[in-house]
């Protein structure tokens, strides 16, 4: 740890308000996940973590390196950039692959309850809300 | 002064960001359904890659970057293609 | 054969990549960047993307500054979910909205914008229909959220791809 007294006070003390902040979010974030009573809610938790969580701990690198090595050291953006870029794109697959799960588990609960043979006895996970159907 | 204020930040965050990836390791195991452990997985990568960037801060060393980066990298690619598999029930089409 | 169509863009973007992947900007690196940015863009061009026009600068700079305040404010307000107590009154549910938009760059930067601001994420792009569906965690009044979406983010990337 000697390499912290060559900062100066002012940059020290950004840094450490910046990690702490980031990784404070991205532990509510994650605590989200835990918390949150449907798969759709809790979906929203860890984006928590890809925005904020991350752009402030990114910050935090480029301010340390750059002042340690007195140079504009720039290259943490790339994560920021590829974790937002990223994200939208896992996110909507795996909201797409809930609904179709959902909608292929109600179809077979409904055929089964059609045939009488085996009473619905498979419980769904009970969601705040379907999505509205496509009129 | 201000240097033992950022090394206890430091070891703090790395504290939080354990427990975050504890609480996302928790989802995975736990379930209930296969697209919560899938998102689990998710979060969990991007909190080991917020980890290895912290790690780089507190080591002074920017190799820890390239770690970050390919922690990125293929979390990003291995959750898209649980997710795709949940959809379809196969990889690549 | 036809000749490929040249990426600026997408060009310049592969070069920046370089020098930050490289941490230089010495001109050996610049001299490999370029040609790695150009080969790269050459590659691209082969998979004949739509030609992509970006105007005006200062609606994409305020669209930013309005992005980056939205996703700190969102980020307490989810936070505030997460922290409080577990039986709350609070819906959650899907929304749809009809959009304007038909730029696929400009539907995915909102993409991009939506899913990055946490508390909504988007489901699904109904092109024939041009309905959006997204999901909020906190959904209070579903106009409110469309004049939102539509207001706040729609007509800036309006301006800035068509």
């Amino acid at each position: 740890m000697n390499e912290f007294a060559k900062l100066p006070d002012w940059a020290a003390i950004i840094i450490a308000i910046l990690i702490l902040a980031g990784a404070a979010t991205t532990l509510i974030g994650s605590l989200g996940l835990w918390r949150l009573n449907s798969f759709y809610e809790r979906l929203h938790a860890p984006t928590l973590g890809t925005t904020l969580g991350t752009g402030c701990i990114v910050l935090a690198s480029m301010l340390c390196f750059s002042v340690l090595q007195t140079r504009l050291v720039l290259h943490e953006i790339l994560i920021a950039i590829f974790v937002t870029v990223t994200t939208p794109i896992t996110l909507m697959i795996l909201v797409r692959a809930a609904l179709f799960r959902d909608s292929v588990e109600r179809a077979e609960t409904l055929s089964n309850m059609h045939d009488g043979s085996h009473p619905a006895t498979s419980e769904l996970e009970v969601n705040h809300s379907r999505p509205p159907e496509a009129t | 002064m201000s240097a033992i204020f950022l090394t206890w930040s430091l070891g703090l965050a790395k504290i939080f960001l354990a427990l975050a990836m504890g609480i996302a390791a928790f989802r995975v195991l736990r379930g209930p359904r296969a697209q919560d452990r899938v998102a689990g997985l998710d979060a969990l990568y991007v909190n080991a890659m917020l980890l290895a960037l912290t790690f780089g801060i507190a080591a002074g060393d920017t190799l820890y970057f390239e770690a970050a980066l390919i922690i990125a990298l293929l979390g990003f690619v291995g959750t898209v293609a649980f997710a795709k598999f949940l959809l379809r029930g196969e990889v690549i089409e | 054969m036809k000749r490929h169509p040249f990426l600026p863009l997408a060009a310049f973007g592969l070069f920046i990549l370089w020098l930050l992947l490289n941490q230089t900007v010495s001109y050996g690196h610049i001299l490999l960047g370029g040609a790695a940015a150009l080969v790269g863009s050459w590659a691209l061009s082969a998979l004949r993307p739509q030609k992509v026009r970006i105007r005006r600068l200062g609606a994409i700079i305020r669209l930013s500054l309005r992005v980056l305040v939205d996703i700190v404010k969102s980020n307490i307000a989810v936070g505030r979910i997460i922290l409080g107590p577990a039986r709350q009154e609070r819906r959650a549910g899907f929304v749809n909205i009809p959009l304007e938009l038909r730029n696929p760059y400009a539907l995915a930067t909102l993409g991009c914008i939506i899913t990055s601001t946490p508390g909504t994420l988007w489901v699904d792009f109904d092109a024939t229909k041009g309905t959006l569906m997204i999901h909020v965690l906190d959904l209070i009044d579903e106009s409110t959220w469309i004049r939102t979406i539509k207001g706040r983010y729609e007509r800036p990337l309006l301006e800035i791809f068509e």
